[in-house]
């Protein structure tokens, strides 16, 4: 039988509460949320905290999708189900759907959160190189207050980020929709983490890419972004020798391990296929958009 | 640390240690051991139960983080009388050989149901996709879920 070894246990009953919790108890307290990375992580004990606060009764103030004046908001509460059935999201956020269809599976997606997934940083998570393609920011509560943190700078490495300890992330913005966008994820069965996945964002102007952002996971020890092949897409006619450039580019800057999922020789071979796939998805889409 | 659950539509208080798992609580604490225990990993979904209506993987719930919530067990699904329809189906048409994965299988379905009542088989493939049937009998399963979708599963359940 697999149990937690023993903590304590706090509830917040307010974002305040949290960061005064967090404060209170030091770096041996963790946040839950909905709990589906941290408790089988507690069950293996490569998570070991000293204090649960659970946050999971916060919906009032965390657990929202908005859109207001062209930007996307999405409460750290909210679930990835909800993500996934939002006609907003599905319309303007197309990449979003793809990813949160193929994360873990319906029941994990009933109690999995947005923010749980994006400051949990495994390297493998979908939704981090999602938003890395929609150039978001994450909002952080702590002890003096609110910041912002571009998802470029939020992943440091496996399981790191750029948050501080007493910091609550609660909120991810995306500042406009993209033009088109999609996220393709190769994985070996319903619950598997990605071997590869690539989401891209990007914008047309007169038959040519204006401008893209390509996230990619699975492939290094953090969420990475493929700027050599932004770059060799960015002003180009899409076409399949554009994106067999952009993807023998994107190959390289990647960083993937040897590991069950496979040879880096092979993940890097996903990589430049699904990168050739997600960029066509993303231009058809903003095709049929303008 | 004292919790207040509502069970199958009874209210139960309990005092439980907050590392007990909620699979743990309704099976050891409560003794309702229709709801199985299966892979530990939140991969099987055995153990799935309706937290305030929705399903969810109960071995990767804490017992406390169903306090003041609805837990819906296969066993609350007995209105004392009759199957549901999802029950009915999985037994018409034979929707299962080991029968482990069963109640996880039901509690899951019975919820898509509710949301989806004219599902197509992709649908239902995909919703009972987090349900692992080890004997692979997952041909009889959707069979089962489609006789439920044609014989009315639309009833609520829970408290």
């Amino acid at each position: 039988m697999q149990v937690p070894a023993r903590f304590e246990y706090e509830v917040a009953g307010t974002v305040g509460e949290a960061v005064e919790l967090l404060g209170r108890y030091g770096e041996g307290a963790y946040l839950i949320a909905g709990g589906h990375s941290l408790i089988p992580m507690m069950k293996l004990r490569l998570a070991v905290p000293d204090v649960l606060i659970d946050i999971s009764g916060l919906d009032d103030e965390l657990r929202y999708i908005e859109e207001d004046g062209g930007a996307l908001r999405i409460g750290a509460l909210t679930r990835h189900r909800e993500v996934l059935e939002s006609p907003l999201i599905r319309e303007r956020y197309a990449l979003l759907a793809d990813a949160e269809r193929l994360i873990a599976d319906p029941l994990v997606r009933n109690m999995g959160t947005i923010g749980g997934d994006l400051a949990n940083a495994d390297p493998a998570e979908d939704l981090p190189a999602a938003f890395v393609a929609l150039d978001s920011e994450v909002v952080a509560h702590g002890p003096d207050g609110e910041r912002t943190i571009h998802v470029d700078d939020l992943y440091v490495g496996p399981y790191e980020t750029s948050l501080d300890h007493g910091e609550v992330l609660t909120e991810v913005r995306v500042p406009r929709a993209p033009g088109g966008s999609a996220y393709f994820k190769v994985k070996r069965k319903t619950g598997d983490y990605a071997s590869a996945a690539i989401g891209v964002a990007l914008t047309m102007n007169g038959g040519q890419i204006e401008s893209i952002r390509i996230g990619m996971c699975g492939v290094g020890n953090k969420t990475l972004r493929a700027t050599g092949a932004e770059e060799a897409l960015t002003g180009e006619r899409p076409g399949p020798e554009a994106y067999k450039r952009a993807g023998d580019i994107a190959a390289e800057e990647c960083d993937p391990i040897d590991d069950a999922k496979g040879t880096p020789e092979y993940k890097r071979d996903l990589v430049r296929v699904l990168l050739a796939r997600t960029v066509a998805r993303a231009v058809e889409r903003a095709e049929v958009q303008s | 640390m004292r919790i207040t659950v509502n069970v199958n539509g009874v209210m139960l208080e309990a005092e439980v240690e907050p590392r007990l798992l909620l699979v743990h609580f309704i099976r050891e604490t409560l003794g309702l051991t229709g709801t199985h225990w299966g892979c530990d990993t939140s991969n099987c979904g055995a153990c799935t139960v309706l937290l305030d209506g929705e399903p969810v993987k109960s071995c990767t719930v804490l017992a406390v983080r169903a306090n003041n919530h609805e837990v819906t067990t296969i066993e609350g699904l007995w209105s004392g009388t009759e199957l549901t329809p999802v029950q009915e189906g999985f037994h018409v048409e034979h929707g299962l050989q080991c029968g482990f994965c069963t109640p996880g299988m039901i509690m899951t379905a019975t919820e898509f149901l509710e949301r989806n009542p004219d599902p197509t088989e992709a649908e239902i493939r995909e919703a009972i996709s987090g349900n692992l049937c080890r004997c692979t009998g997952y041909e009889n399963i959707v069979k089962a879920v489609q006789w439920a979708a044609r014989n009315g599963s639309t009833q609520e359940v829970g408290a």
